[in-house]
């Protein structure tokens, strides 16, 4: 799993209809100090984040399909959780 | 990998794998997150059969580009799976 911070969102009308009524959120990588790492994913969103929220990324096809509740959607990336705070090191960050 | 990319061009090829018979392919370059070039481009199946050179897109990668295909567990390992309308970006 990754961490990611929501930086924006991605609209398609014509897409595959597993995207139907799902949000898709542009989320940039971050390291685990919370801090840019380079990178992003667009991601399905399944607990609601929104831009500006650090968020817990699951970038695994199998667990991905499970949380859409499709076995066969072509779906990779989904947020499925909001971050408050992180400890590394003994210290805490709050990205709240 | 889920990620933007833009379609650059078209393959064309007669002979294919069973299973792709009907499938367009495309040739895609992938963007990074300020929409500039990320990377080598790469050929995709277009499985929203509806994309085209010019156009913004967005494509799943790896073992999950096979099941946006209508025969599942096709050899693809890129996949268009919608057509950006809009990217609003913070």
């Amino acid at each position: 799993m990754k961490l990611g911070k929501v930086m924006g969102t991605v609209v398609s009308t014509i897409s595959h209809p597993i995207y139907d009524g799902r949000a898709l959120l542009m989320c940039d990588l971050l390291d685990e100090k919370g801090e840019d790492a380079g990178g992003y994913l667009i991601c399905v969103d399944a607990v609601e984040a929104g831009p500006g929220d650090t968020v817990l990324i699951l970038d695994e096809g199998n667990g991905a399909r499970q949380v859409v509740g499709d076995p066969s959607g072509p779906v990779r990336a989904v947020v499925v959780g909001i971050v408050d705070q992180l400890t590394v090191d003994g210290e805490t960050i709050e990205v709240g | 990998m889920m990620q933007l990319a833009e379609v650059t061009g078209t393959v064309v090829a007669t002979i294919k794998y069973e299973g792709l018979e009907g499938v367009r392919f495309l040739i895609v370059q992938p963007l990074d997150r300020d929409g500039e070039p990320d990377g080598r481009q790469v050929v995709a199946a277009d499985a929203v059969e509806m994309a085209g050179p010019g156009e913004l897109v967005y494509m799943v990668a790896s073992r999950e580009a096979a099941l946006a295909m209508p025969v599942p567990f096709v050899p693809v390992d890129h996949a268009i799976v919608g057509i950006v309308d809009q990217v609003a970006r913070q």
